[in-house]
């Protein structure tokens, strides 16, 4: 963000593309991803379980799919802190829908289009006036949730049809939900746009320097609105599922999504200054915070002590590269 | 006049006035001076989180963490009150500072020595304080009943007219003031966060400063749980949850620019005060206080339109151009 970044420093030669893999930020994940699979496994025999361990991604796959456009906004130098805000903006809608006797397919398209149109309102702030995003989407963000506060105040929405709970609560196969499935497929999508595009070198580009990317030809603003409305796309998503699982509406619903959203993308190996991260390793990262939460969800453990574990997990996991690479750097120096 | 007029301040102090005349023609006690009184009170916990918040601004950093920080020293001063009735106030309250001092000296002590992004550290600490205050609570809360009458009173205690909480917050403006424009601690704050590669140059040790202001935010964080849980005489988990993010506001609607380097004390409290006049008023103009959030979220957005038009200057750009080379 706004943080002066840290000197570079040049090695002599570059690692053996081996142990640049071994030492890679997913490689760690992966580390971190089976060590709790591990100790979930003998902590708790509930754990190994297919059903268990499908509930588990219902955890964070709503979050999961914010996070994958929240990587290429991120990476891009921008963040969206409104997108929990839009998800409560986006299910209001379909709740007046539904009262207006609206059907699932219109219930959906009313949630994803909310949420493309807040997006597109971040975007427009960010690109035309030259706003810093981290103020803008702090005032969206009371915004999008005030106008739900508005129209619904200490009420609540029910009454969804019957086929509308497929979203959140069906199986595509066995044991696999929809909102799997769903975030599975997200995942390659935004695998492919980010490491396989023009487009996604571009981010890239302009996460490193968006002064010299807009002398590349590069139209900074442009890639810049897109991201945020694709952000604003995915919230919408994830405004349908999450009102399709739970039934109902309420102006409180995904109330502090917008940091876990976030420090899924940082544990994810994304750089808050913009200009590095990998889809994979977000996606590892949102595994490893289902099994964090889960897990201790197996053991009684209350939610609020589960939020200690995300904190540690996050510092640790930023603050031990950097303490290897100082270790590593004294020692050749 | 027209240097006069360049000063942000003096358009939000004007913008407050109309807002105040515009709740005057609906409910015409609210600009009666003993309500202005009371809604300075009120707002006094927000002014003084809001300086503690700008000084870490103005540094290119952020503290996501001080409502939480807020909540645990809250929590700790709560319990030893019910536990220790007889521990005398003001040593409850060096005990909050120095609770909130540790817990902002964690934040800066990763920031300056692992160079971890402000944002990402207070992101990480916002939850773990929150659990911590959750851990030695064993989730349970400190009622009214169980504070001592001194630990409830002593911010309401009249003194010139004016109940104690109003004159802390005072204090704490006053000392503000005389830090950033009288020391050179806080012209190094306004260094750093214009230029940090000239203030390095210049002799300034970038970390240590950004440490230092992690740790003011700390100790204003720590007072504050004090005022906020002796006001609201409840501790709890819940306690302020969210509430970083209204500091943030108060302070961008205060002038200070989320880019570091731009803002005065006068704009913080000012920003405050804007958001704690909305909020004393919609209640007394029969408007729900469910618009208060699209309100101050409008307040916000409008804030940041109006406050990067000024600060598109000349001399600005000059420093970013050499700095970008």
């Amino acid at each position: 963000m706004t943080d002066t970044p840290a000197p570079h420093h040049i090695p002599d030669r570059l690692d053996n593309p081996f142990t640049a893999a071994v030492f890679s930020w997913e490689a760690l994940l992966v580390a971190v991803a089976v060590a709790i699979f591990a100790v979930n496994s003998f902590a708790s025999p509930y754990f190994l379980d297919a059903w268990s361990l499908s509930d588990l991604t219902f955890n964070f796959t709503e979050k999961a799919l914010i996070a994958l456009a929240m990587a290429l906004l991120i990476i891009s130098g921008e963040i969206d802190l409104s997108v929990a805000a839009i998800i409560a903006l986006a299910s209001t809608m379909m709740g007046m829908a539904v009262q207006a006797g609206a059907g699932t397919p219109v219930l959906v398209a009313i949630g994803i289009v909310v949420g493309l149109g807040c997006g597109a309102f971040n975007g427009v702030l960010v690109t035309r006036l030259g706003l810093p995003s981290i103020v803008v989407t702090i005032g969206t963000m009371s915004l999008f949730r005030g106008i739900a506060f508005i129209i619904l105040g200490d009420q609540a929405y029910k009454g969804y049809p019957a086929s509308f709970a497929f979203f959140g609560q069906g199986y595509v196969w066995w044991v696999v939900s929809f909102e799997l499935t769903l975030f599975l497929i997200a995942a390659v999508v935004y695998w492919f746009l980010l490491h396989r595009t023009s487009f996604g070198r571009r981010v890239f580009a302009i996460g490193n320097n968006p002064v010299a990317a807009q002398f590349s030809g590069v139209r900074v603003g442009r890639i810049k609105f897109i991201l945020f409305c694709l952000t604003g796309l995915m919230a919408g998503i994830a405004s349908v599922l999450i009102t399709s699982r739970l039934g109902s509406t309420r102006p409180s619903i995904a109330q502090g999504y917008e940091l876990e959203v976030i420090t899924m993308v940082v544990l994810g190996g994304v750089s808050i200054l913009g200009g590095a991260g990998s889809i994979l390793g977000v996606v590892l990262a949102a595994f490893i915070m289902g099994l964090v939460t889960f897990g201790l969800g197996l053991l009684n453990v209350p939610g609020i002590v589960m939020s200690i574990f995300i904190g540690l997990l996050l510092i640790i996991v930023i603050a031990l590269p950097i303490l290897w690479r100082r270790v590593r750097r004294e020692r050749f120096a | 006049m027209k240097a006069f007029l360049r000063y942000r301040e003096v358009w939000l102090l004007a913008a407050i006035v109309v807002l105040i005349g515009l709740i005057s023609t609906r409910f015409p006690g609210f600009a009666d001076p003993a309500n202005l009184r009371q809604v300075f009170n009120d707002t006094s916990i927000l002014m003084i989180l809001a300086l503690g918040q700008m000084v870490v601004i103005l540094t290119r950093s952020i503290d996501l963490s001080m409502a939480s920080n807020l909540c645990f020293t809250g929590m700790v001063v709560a319990m030893l009150n019910a536990a220790h009735p007889a521990i005398p106030i003001p040593l409850l309250i060096v005990i909050a500072l120095l609770v909130g001092l540790v817990l902002g000296a964690i934040n800066g002590l990763l920031v300056w020595r692992l160079n971890i992004p402000s944002i990402v550290v207070t992101l990480g600490t916002l939850t773990i304080y929150r659990g911590a205050t959750f851990v030695i609570s064993g989730g349970a809360w400190v009622n009214a009943d169980q504070m001592s009458a001194e630990f409830i009173g002593l911010q309401r205690a009249a003194f010139l007219g004016i109940p104690v909480l109003s004159w802390i917050a005072i204090l704490v403006i006053a000392l503000f003031f005389l830090v950033m424009t009288r020391t050179a601690l806080g012209r190094s704050i306004y260094a750093i966060g214009v230029n940090p590669t000239a203030s390095v140059y210049a002799g300034i040790d970038v970390g240590r400063t950004k440490f230092i202001v992690f740790c003011i935010s700390g100790m204003i964080g720590g007072l504050c749980g004090y005022l906020w849980i002796s006001r609201y005489v409840i501790a709890s988990v819940e306690v302020a949850n969210g509430y970083e993010l209204n500091i943030i506001a108060a302070c961008v609607i205060g002038g200070i620019s989320i880019a570091g380097g731009i803002g005065s004390v006068g704009g913080a409290v000012l920003g405050a005060l804007f958001l704690g006049i909305i909020s004393n008023a919609l209640p007394v103009i029969n408007i729900s206080p469910f618009w208060q959030m699209a309100i101050s979220g409008s307040a916000i957005i409008l804030a940041v339109v109006l406050n990067a038009r000024g600060e598109r200057r000349q001399g600005r750009i000059i420093l970013k151009k050499a700095e970008a080379a």
